[in-house]
């Protein structure tokens, strides 16, 4: 302003070589940190795989089929720890899909007025927000000695059926299983509910329009529109149960027996692996690896199938 | 479809619904069942938060922030140590991994078009659910073996993990509610592209951007599995001549040592630790929500 003559004659100067470099490296920095988010994924696969090199050479495929467990012999097979992942994962899927869907139907529609749905939409992602340990803790001293009287009442009315065949001990599957449900509830209730606030309101209009109920529009409408949403909701939640370790290490009893009855104590991956990984030494260690491996493969399959199909969600 | 149709009813017709037709008390049998999934889901979060401020308040008092860890049947200690422990560890994740997730979600929302950003969103959600124990069994792997030692280090490195997609997630959509018309402007001033993330858009999301590292760091403090097998626990104080290069103790980790243990004071202990933890969550969880309530722009 204060000498309009250099405005005019120097017109807009083309950037100092020093400001284009400037932004160019900042541009090409930003992009290295993103791919290395990428990296990172592809560098803990490596890492693992490479720390479970000796024991996949040694056991090869029999490991995910041999139930020993066995330091002192190095003998070494996984089956258990699988069959406790998949059996606990069952128990919590079993619960906490039905639970965390009617969940999702209460907050999606309009029973409550917003503001005080939304304090309950809060209230659930608080139940995700409670530390892993903390549950485990609660699980030991309150959760457990509840369950043992469920549990007594089913052996001794369905103690013929084998998943109820042994008497609660304490510890065991059940336990672990309905700590998990608690965990991914708030996974399937609030990924179910955004898939289903986001289907276009024509729809719920033109079913309650050709005089539907609610819960016929829910129920033959909504819920198979919000379908593959759900589905996802229910796998990511299945990745966490797969995965979570401190709440089930905590209450399943340790124990690298297959057992068919639920309330037997039991194994998952997770809860070996903080079990024996700090004092492990040798072949045990690449053992251990091994497991993780098998265990990092199965949630990214699980996680990469659930952002699939939750990426379709958001895309209509 | 209509069970009780009747000609006489057909000749006045009626909008209203029968209170007892089946379609009606279908509907009120599954709204009831609806309400108790609720109750069901919100049962829990009460039980846990219950006993962890009625058996953790119990405990708390000013020793526990003094003293170390108590050996088994000794009355009183604390844990100071965990405490330092954990905040420690909790300040190297967020060293790490702000920066690194900031930079990264600058280039996803504001310089890349197309192809990398969606595979990079991608692989960001698809680490946000890889196991914890997971990032601890690699950074056992990268550092523990690499150094030969447990030490805070390997801990902190492996919550950084375990904080980055959320820094990155949360940034990046912080970064996208930005309005066009702020670069824009920005852009007809003459300002450089680093002048523009840096002195425009990055303040904008500012907020946003707190308020999603916060929850990250909340989270990364109540995480244990990565931390069992990377920093360990330890009974002693902090020694700081050894670099950090030795095991450290951290609140979850006593929490986990301390409830499986018969000894009774050391329960109490674990009580008192998942209360310090809890109402961290709880604190971090409000004031993010009311942050976010707020958003303006």
């Amino acid at each position: 302003m204060s000498s309009p003559a250099i405005n005019t004659q120097s017109g807009i100067q083309p950037r100092s070589r020093w400001s284009r470099t400037l932004d160019q490296s900042f541009i090409w920095l930003t992009r290295l940190f993103a791919l290395a988010v990428a990296g990172t994924l592809i560098w803990i696969a490596i890492e693992v795989a490479i720390e479970a090199t000796p024991a996949i050479r040694q056991f090869g495929f029999n490991f995910l089929t041999t139930t020993a467990w066995n330091p002192v012999a190095d003998q070494y097979g996984a089956l258990p720890m699988i069959y406790g992942t998949i059996v606990t994962s069952a128990i919590a899927l079993l619960i906490a899909v039905p639970v965390g869907l009617g969940v999702s139907v209460f907050l999606s529609e309009d029973y409550l007025p917003p503001k005080i749905q939304l304090a309950f939409v809060f209230l659930v992602e608080l139940l995700a927000a409670i530390p892993s340990v903390v549950y485990g803790l609660w699980g030991i001293f309150v959760l457990i000695p509840i369950l043992r009287g469920v549990g007594q009442g089913l052996n001794t009315y369905f103690g013929w059926l084998p998943i109820f065949s042994t008497p609660p001990v304490g510890p065991g599957m059940f336990p672990a299983g309905v700590i998990l449900s608690i965990m991914i509830l708030p996974t399937i209730a609030a990924i179910s509910r955004d898939a289903l606030i986001s289907l276009p309101s024509d729809l719920r209009q033109a079913a309650v329009g050709l005089g539907a109920t609610r819960w016929e529009t829910i129920l033959k409408i909504l819920l198979p529109a919000a379908f593959s949403g759900i589905v996802g909701a229910v796998m990511l939640a299945l990745g966490r149960a797969i995965g979570e370790t401190m709440a089930v290490t905590m209450v399943i009893g340790n124990s690298n027996n297959i057992s068919p009855s639920i309330f037997a104590p039991a194994n998952t991956i997770p809860s070996l692996l903080a079990n024996q990984f700090a004092e492990a030494s040798g072949i045990q260690v690449a053992a251990l690896m091994y497991t993780a491996l098998i265990l990092f493969a199965l949630t990214l399959l699980v996680n990469i199938l659930a952002q699939l199909l939750v990426q379709r969600v958001q895309r209509i | 479809m209509r069970s009780n149709y009747r000609p006489e009813v057909a000749a006045t017709p009626s909008l209203k619904r029968s209170p007892t037709s089946p379609r009606t008390l279908f509907g009120i049998l599954m709204t009831g069942l609806v309400f108790i999934c609720v109750a069901l889901a919100l049962l829990p979060l009460l039980a846990v938060l219950f006993y962890v401020i009625v058996q953790g308040v119990s405990r708390l008092n000013l020793q526990v922030f003094q003293e170390l860890p108590p050996p088994p049947l000794v009355e009183g200690g604390g844990f100071r140590n965990a405490i330092v422990g954990t905040l420690i560890m909790v300040g190297i994740g967020a060293l790490i991994s702000i920066p690194f997730g900031v930079l990264a979600a600058i280039y996803l929302s504001e310089f890349s078009t197309g192809k990398i950003a969606k595979w990079t969103r991608f692989a960001t959600n698809v680490l946000s659910g890889v196991p914890s124990i997971i990032v601890g069994v690699f950074a056992y792997g990268v550092i523990v073996l690499t150094m030969k030692t447990y030490s805070a280090w390997a801990g902190g490195f492996a919550l950084s993990i375990l904080m980055l997609p959320i820094i990155v997630r949360t940034t990046d959509e912080a970064l996208q509610l930005v309005p066009q018309e702020l670069r824009q402007a920005a852009v007809g001033l003459g300002a450089t592209d680093f002048q523009t993330v840096s002195r425009v858009v990055l303040p904008a999301a500012l907020p946003a951007i707190i308020t999603g590292t916060t929850l990250a760091i909340a989270r990364a403090a109540g995480e244990t599995a990565p931390l069992l097998f990377t920093a360990l626990f330890t009974q002693f104080g902090i020694n700081w001549s050894s670099g950090l290069f030795e095991p450290t103790a951290s609140l979850s980790v006593l929490i986990y040592n301390f409830a499986t243990v018969p000894f009774k004071n050391q329960q109490e202990l674990a009580w008192a630790a998942s209360f310090i933890l809890v109402l961290m969550v709880l604190i971090t969880s409000v004031i993010s929500r009311l942050a976010t309530a707020r958003r303006v722009y």
